[in-house]
């Protein structure tokens, strides 16, 4: 067993120019649109009341979602968590559907029935999360478990959720039928530090919650999650083990929740200078000053870049406005199959 | 011809629905190598091979949760809970990722939980009980269980073959004591339809499971004893409820007992007594009376379970009362 357990604490390798410079592009524009749907979303829109009820986001914690989903075919499946908008952006879910999803409007993606990051499509592959933590760590393991039955060779899942969840009785039950089987599944555990208020402290008692994957018998891995080059060298790491019928890794990546859980909490709870210092950490500024000192990009690239997000969403912000409500006359439709 | 017996015709079902359809698999605690506790999987693992027969560690929400994830992308899991009392394990899989994907987000969730439910065998409080209640308020969630080995088999290939997430109650007390001669061609009982057992002019009892054969066991009694002409109506779905078939029953003898076996309070007798005085109570001759199990956990020694469970003697003296009302 012993070669099935070992965490790997690799020596720090810099991954970065091995990674092909627009694929580098790509995932500096899937950070940057993430960052700017979702302020759109929390300090735009949900303060003017356009969008009601909750919303959370996961400002400071782009390159975890963009960092692994850049190695997803377009037959993998995912299950991303209330903290994964570039997980929704890189499948190719448009950002129109997204806005009409928060402002419950019948064309988002659960047509006004549920709302905010509770949304999926199977036409994209993507799984809709539930707000019943870790309720996707089984059902991701069902995903790869189809596969592995058809013999579906290389397909893999993709399983994304906080450390928070790692708590909870269906990750472990998943974790383990997962390991078992040695399914094509890969855990991605989005360590924010606080399960709304509750640090890390009184969530678990090891130093790394990933080192949970011991017992299981798993591989693990612990990255720095606001650095895009470890994020994706270390996806790429644990998603091709998976393809190749090795088995599930659990890999967590170490970041920081800038806001509070949600939009309505201030986050009074949190130190200010953990902001401060986590602030300095920012993914995308991280990664834009290295693109720029390697030459990828030029300050005017960013420039154009931002400002092109900013069109994409505010073309997405005025297609949704204009979107009909859900009728309520289609109140009971589709609680079971209509044909 | 040969009798199947109601497991026989669960087994026969579910292999039926393996043969015809190779998305079809079943997954749960012991049953490939052991052939499952109560052997409705035997034989599985030789015929289909360990990729459709998944023996999983006890680990309920792992099985339905792993179920929900293989059906969203393609596959028709059949999953066993070895007894369904463990299916409060999975409550949260099945009431908020199974019931609800479809409403939420378009995505049909294709799977069966099945197991071994009721009373009558001294399973004490944790192997004997009815479970239906739980979900009986969760939409997008159906609910069947059969009484005779014709809707045992026919129900399983109806439940296997949904688009919906479908709980299949199979009541434990008649896995070996119920058989008939089934027909040898690929039949279905429609999911949501009931069926008159026996027809009656006096009383109706409206029930299911197990219930079905104290109901007509009560009524052989009553129409040799008394006189009485009893109808019996089997409902084999619990959700959702056919309500035109209890509603007509109830306008045709305009006495109604409802029985089931799970216990009394919050049961599904409630709704169905309601949905009678919602739109019937015209066609009443009496009030509508509820017969079910004590609102107590299922006692254990034979005594106790005797008392806590409804029997024919119960059912006689209740219908004699309401029928002299």
């Amino acid at each position: 067993m012993a070669e099935r357990s070992t965490a790997r604490r690799r020596k720090k390798v810099d991954e970065g120019a091995s990674i092909p410079v627009e694929t580098r592009i790509e995932m500096l524009h899937y950070m940057k649109l993430t960052r700017e749907i979702e302020y759109r979303i929390e300090r735009v829109l949900y303060r003017q009341g356009k969008i009601v009820g909750g919303v959370y986001v996961g400002r400071g914690q782009e390159a975890i979602s963009v960092g692994t989903a850049i190695h997803m075919r377009e037959d993998d499946v995912v299950a991303p968590s209330h903290r994964d908008m570039g997980v929704f952006l890189m499948r190719g879910v448009s950002p129109r559907r997204i806005i009409a999803q928060y402002m419950g409007r019948a064309t988002g993606l659960t047509k006004g029935r549920d709302g905010n990051m509770h949304m999926g499509d199977m036409n994209h592959n993507v799984i809709a999360f539930v707000s019943h933590l870790a309720d996707n760590v089984p059902v991701s393991a069902g995903v790869a478990l189809a596969f592995w039955i058809r013999g579906e060779t290389g397909r893999v899942a993709l399983c994304y959720h906080g450390e928070g969840a790692t708590s909870r009785g269906d990750w472990h039950e998943g974790i383990n039928f997962a390991s078992i089987r040695k399914l094509p599944v890969v855990y991605f555990i989005n360590n924010n530090q606080y399960a709304y208020s509750t640090p890390q402290n009184l969530s678990y008692a090891v130093e790394h919650v990933a080192s949970r994957a011991e017992g299981y018998g798993l591989p693990w891995e612990v990255v720095d999650g606001n650095d895009i080059v470890a994020v994706y060298g270390a996806a790429r790491r644990a998603i091709d083990r998976a393809r190749e019928g090795a088995g599930p890794t659990l890999v967590e990546f170490r970041t920081f929740r800038m806001t509070g859980h949600s939009a309505h909490d201030d986050a009074g709870y949190v130190p200010p200078e953990r902001f401060e210092e986590w602030k300095k950490k920012d993914p995308i500024a991280r990664f834009e000053k290295r693109l720029l000192e390697e030459g990828v990009v030029t300050k005017e690239k960013i420039e154009a870049m931002q400002e092109e997000c900013v069109r994409i969403v505010d073309d997405a912000v005025e297609w949704a406005e204009r979107q009909p409500w859900p009728d309520p006359k289609d109140l009971t439709r589709d609680v079971y199959y209509e044909g | 011809m040969a009798l199947t017996t109601y497991i026989d015709a669960i087994r026969e079902g579910i292999w039926e629905e393996m043969e015809r359809d190779e998305s079809v698999f079943i997954l749960g605690e012991d049953v490939g190598i052991y052939g499952g506790a109560f052997k409705v999987t035997k034989g599985m693992l030789e015929r289909f091979g360990d990729k459709r027969v998944i023996d999983t560690p006890i680990s309920e929400s792992a099985i339905v949760g792993a179920a929900i994830g293989a059906s969203l992308v393609g596959m028709r899991p059949v999953a066993e809970m070895q007894f369904i009392d463990f299916i409060s394990c999975a409550f949260d899989q099945i009431v908020n990722f199974a019931a609800k994907c479809r409403y939420r987000w378009g995505a049909g969730v294709p799977i069966v939980v099945r197991g071994p439910c009721g009373g009558g065998v001294h399973g004490g409080p944790f192997h004997s009980q009815n479970v239906e209640a739980y979900f009986f308020n969760v939409p997008g969630l159906k609910m069947v269980a059969p009484a005779t080995a014709y809707d045992a088999k026919g129900l399983i290939k109806a439940a296997i073959r949904d688009p919906d997430p479908v709980l299949y109650f199979e009541h434990k007390f008649l896995y070996r004591r119920i058989k008939e001669e089934l027909p040898g061609d690929d039949f279905v009982v429609p999911i949501g339809k009931a069926q008159l057992r026996r027809e009656g002019e006096d009383l109706s009892i409206i029930t299911y499971g197990a219930m079905v054969w104290t109901a007509l066991d009560a009524a052989k009694q009553l129409e040799q004893e008394d006189g009485l002409s009893v109808e019996v109506l089997d409902l084999r779905t619990i959700l959702p409820l056919d309500e035109e078939a209890i509603l007509a029953t109830a306008r045709k003898t305009s006495k109604v007992i409802v029985l089931h076996e799970a216990t009394l309070t919050g049961g599904p007798g409630g709704e169905i007594v309601a949905r009678i005085a919602e739109k019937a109570f015209e066609d009443l001759d009496g009030p509508i009376v509820r017969i079910a199990s004590a609102d107590t956990p299922v006692p254990y020694s034979p005594p106790l379970e005797e008392a806590f469970l409804p029997q024919v003697s119960d059912v006689v003296a209740r219908a004699r009362e309401l029928a002299a009302y």
